[in-house]
C-alpha cells in the first residue's frame, strides 16, 4: 500500500489562525469575530484575513475603539449561546478593559456555580523587538496566567496556531490566545522563519494544556513559550556544536500548565533554563523553576532564567535589543551552570 | 401603554415580596454582628446592599419581560431578581452561602446568576451594560426572540463602560434597554456633586437613541414609558436609555451610618415610600379593600418565609468544593 504524502503547505501563524477561524465558522454558525479592524482590513496582524469577504459584516464585526464594550459584549453573547472570537489588538491595551476580562469573562462560570458558560476566545498580540516601545511590545503572559478562570495559550508555530485556535473555539471555557508579533508572518514586520511550518488543510485540534518537546536532548532543558522557544532552539543549535545536547520544551499553554512535561524533561537532563520575553520577576520563569523544585527533581545545577528585565520596554534599538532574551544569554546561563 | 389591573396587582405583589425579603435579610444580617459589628460574622456575612425604595424600577420594567429576555443587574440586585422571576429559594440560599444556592455559595449576594430566567449581575459599577449589549447582539445574530435590559445606578453613568456600551448599542441598533436607577447617591457622594448634567437621560442623544426621564418613583409611569421602549426593542427599532428617579431608603450597605445625608432627607423619602403609595392607588383606582391587601401581604410573606427557611435549613458546601467550577 502506498502512502500518499500530503503536499507541503507552509503557512504563517497569521494564515493558520485565519484558516482555523474560517473552518470553525463554516461548521458552527455560533462562531463570530469581533474587534478593531478585523473586518475588511483582515486584522492588523492578518489573523482574520479573508473572513469578512467570506462571512460578511454580521459575523465579522468591526467594532468602535471600545474594548470594554466589545469584550463585555462578548461575555454577554457567549453566555447567551454564541461563541465569540474577539481581538484585543495589542495585549498592552488590556489596561483599558481588564475588568471585562478578569472580573467577568474569567469569573462568571465560577460565580454561577458552573451554570453559565463563557465559551469565547480573546486573541491578542504580544511581544516586541521592533522599536514600538513599552505600550505596544509587552508579553504580560504571567499577568493573565496568574488570574484564575481563563485558559491562556500561546503557540510558537503555525501548526500549533491552527490546532490550538480550533481547540480554543471549541472549548467551553474562555481562552486567551496570545500570538507573538515577531512570529506572525506579516510582511511589514520581521518574521521568525521557523514559525512558518507545514499546516494540514483539514481541521484538527492541538490540545490546550499540553507542552511539546520541540527538540529532544539530554544535558539541559530549555523551557520557553512563543519567542522563547525560538531563542531556545537557536541556542540549542549552538550548544550542539559545543557537544551539549539541549532539550527544548515548548509550553504552548500557560493555563493549564503542563507541569508533568517540565518535570519529566528536567528529571532526564538535571538542568533547567527558562526563557520568557515577559518580565523577569513574579513571572512564568519563576513558576516553572518552582514547579521543578517543589517536585524534588534532582538537579545538577541551580536553574536559571532568561527573561525581560524589570523595566518598561525602551524604544531605542540599542536598549531594546540589549534587554530582549537571546540565544547568547541562554548560552551564558548554561555556562554559569557548568561552573557550579 | 396602561397596565391592566392584573399587571398592577402583579407589580404590587412583587414590590411586597421584594420589601419583605429585604426586611428579612436586614434582620438576619445583624445576627451575630453585635455587640461588635463585624461584617464577616453571622449567617449572612459580607457586604449587603438593600434595595428598599427601588422596587418600582424592578416591577415597572420586568412586568414587560418574559423569562427569555435577558436582564443584567448591579451590586444591588434583589428587587430586580425577584421581579425577573429568579428562583427565590436559590437566591436566598446563595446569599446565605449554602450548597443549595444558585451558585452553590460561590457567588453570594453580588453575583446572582439564574440562567433559567436569563438573570445575572455584577458587583462592579457599570459592568452590567457590556454583557447586555452582547446578549442583545446574540439575539439578533441568532434571530432569536428576546431583548436585553441592563440596570445601572446613576453613579455608573460616569463610568467609561457605560459610554462605550451605549455607543456600540447605538451604532448597531440593538434590542437593549438601559435602565438607570437614580437614587441620587453613589455611596456617600451625591449625584449633584459627581455628575456634570442634571439628567443622565440627556446623554442618550450622544448615542443616537431616545432618552427618557421618569420622575416620582412611580411604578405606573415606569410601566408606561418602559412599555414603549420594550416595543421599540422588540420591533427592531433599537435601544433606549431610561433614567428613573427612585429612592434608596436604606444605606449604601448595611452598616452605613449615612451621616452624609442631609437632615430630613430620609424622613421625607419615607413619607413617599412607594409601597404604601401603590397600596393607596390600588384602593382608589380598583377599590381594593383592606382584606384584599391583607391577603396579598400574607401571600408575599409566605413566599419570603419559605425562601428564608429553605436557606437556613440548607447545608453549607464542603470547603474543598471551592476548587470546582473554575472551568467546565
Amino acid at each position: 500500500m502506498t502512502q500518499v504524502k500530503e503536499k507541503e503547505r507552509k503557512l504563517t501563524i497569521a494564515r493558520a489562525m485565519a484558516e482555523a477561524i474560517a473552518q470553525e465558522m463554516r461548521t458552527d454558525e455560533k462562531v463570530f469575530v469581533m474587534g478593531e479592524d478585523i473586518g475588511e482590513l483582515g486584522g492588523v496582524f492578518g489573523n482574520t484575513r479573508g473572513l469578512y469577504k467570506e462571512f460578511g459584516p454580521v459575523r465579522v464585526r468591526d467594532t468602535p475603539i471600545s474594548e470594554t464594550a466589545f469584550i463585555g459584549a462578548a461575555v454577554g453573547a457567549a453566555s447567551d449561546g454564541m461563541k465569540p472570537v474577539v481581538e484585543l489588538m495589542f495585549v498592552d491595551f488590556f489596561g483599558v478593559c481588564f475588568d471585562a476580562i478578569y472580573n467577568m469573562m474569567a469569573k462568571n462560570t465560577y460565580f454561577s456555580g458552573g451554570n453559565v458558560t463563557v465559551p469565547m476566545v480573546l486573541m491578542t498580540s504580544t511581544g516586541g523587538g521592533y522599536s514600538d516601545a513599552g505600550q505596544h511590545s509587552q508579553c504580560v503572559h504571567a499577568t493573565f496566567a496568574h488570574l484564575p478562570g481563563m485558559k491562556v495559550v500561546a503557540p510558537s508555530n503555525a501548526y500549533d496556531a491552527k490546532g490550538m485556535m480550533i481547540a480554543a473555539i471549541r472549548d467551553p471555557n474562555p481562552v486567551v490566545f496570545m500570538f507573538h508579533k515577531a512570529l506572525q508572518g506579516m510582511g511589514w514586520l520581521g518574521t521568525e522563519k521557523d514559525a512558518i511550518v507545514h499546516v494540514p488543510e483539514a481541521d484538527y485540534e492541538v490540545p490546550l494544556g499540553k507542552a511539546v518537546v520541540t527538540r529532544p536532548g539530554t544535558d539541559v532543558t530549555i523551557v520557553g513559550i512563543t519567542s522563547g522557544v525560538h531563542y531556545g532552539l537557536k541556542a540549542a543549535r549552538i550548544l550542539e556544536e559545543q557537544g551539549v545536547s539541549a532539550e527544548v520544551l515548548d509550553l504552548r499553554s500557560l493555563v493549564p500548565l503542563d507541569r508533568e512535561a517540565v518535570i519529566e524533561s528536567v528529571t532526564k537532563t538535571g538542568r533547567l533554563i527558562v526563557v520568557d520575553e515577559d518580565y523577569h520577576s513574579y513571572g512564568m520563569t519563576g513558576e516553572i523553576i518552582a514547579t521543578v523544585v517543589e517536585a524534588g527533581v534532582p538537579l545538577k545545577a541551580p536553574p536559571q532564567r532568561v527573561a525581560y528585565p524589570d523595566i518598561p520596554i525602551p524604544f531605542t534599538p540599542p536598549m531594546e535589543q540589549w534587554a530582549l532574551p537571546s540565544p547568547e544569554k541562554i548560552i551564558a546561563a548554561f555556562n554559569k551552570m557548568k561552573e557550579v | 401603554m396602561i397596565p391592566s389591573q392584573e399587571q398592577e396587582k402583579w407589580m404590587y405583589k412583587h414590590m411586597l415580596i421584594s420589601r419583605f425579603f429585604e426586611e428579612a435579610i436586614e434582620k438576619i444580617y445583624m445576627e451575630g454582628k453585635s455587640p461588635a459589628f463585624n461584617m464577616a460574622n453571622g449567617p449572612i456575612p459580607g457586604e449587603m446592599h438593600l434595595s428598599n425604595g427601588q422596587e418600582p424600577c424592578a416591577v415597572g420594567v420586568c412586568a414587560h419581560l418574559n423569562a427569555e429576555d435577558v436582564v443584567t443587574s448591579t451590586h444591588r440586585p434583589h428587587h430586580v431578581a425577584i421581579a425577573k422571576g429568579v428562583d427565590l429559594k436559590g437566591m436566598a440560599a446563595e446569599i446565605f452561602g449554602k450548597t443549595t444556592g444558585l451558585s452553590g455559595g460561590r457567588g453570594g449576594h453580588m453575583h446572582i446568576f439564574d440562567p433559567a430566567v436569563n438573570f445575572s449581575c455584577s458587583g462592579i459599577i457599570g459592568q452590567s451594560v457590556g454583557p447586555a449589549v452582547g446578549a442583545a447582539l446574540s439575539r439578533v445574530m441568532q434571530q432569536k426572540s428576546g431583548i436585553a435590559v441592563a440596570y445601572l445606578g446613576e453613579g455608573a453613568a460616569n463610568q467609561g463602560a457605560f459610554h462605550e456600551a451605549l455607543n456600540m448599542a447605538g451604532v448597531w441598533k440593538l434590542p437593549v434597554i438601559f435602565i438607570i436607577e437614580d437614587n441620587s447617591w453613589g455611596i456617600s457622594v451625591s449625584k449633584r456633586a459627581s455628575t456634570a448634567i442634571e439628567r443622565n437621560s440627556d446623554r442618550a442623544s450622544s448615542y443616537g437613541m431616545p432618552g427618557e426621564f421618569i420622575p416620582g418613583n412611580d411604578p405606573i409611569a415606569i410601566f408606561k414609558t418602559v412599555g414603549l421602549a420594550v416595543d421599540r426593542a422588540r420591533s427592531g427599532l433599537g435601544p433606549t436609555l431610561i433614567e428613573i428617579e427612585t429612592s434608596r431608603l436604606a444605606g449604601h450597605f448595611m452598616g452605613d451610618g449615612e451621616a452624609y445625608r442631609p437632615a430630613g432627607e430620609k424622613e421625607a423619602l419615607m413619607k413617599v415610600d412607594p409601597i404604601p403609595v401603590m397600596k393607596e392607588r390600588l384602593a382608589e383606582v380598583y377599590s381594593w379593600t383592606d382584606e384584599d391587601d391583607a391577603q396579598l401581604v400574607a401571600d408575599a410573606h409566605g413566599v419570603v418565609d419559605e425562601a428564608i427557611k429553605f436557606a437556613r435549613d440548607s447545608e453549607y458546601p464542603a470547603p474543598e468544593e471551592a476548587m470546582e467550577k473554575v472551568f467546565v
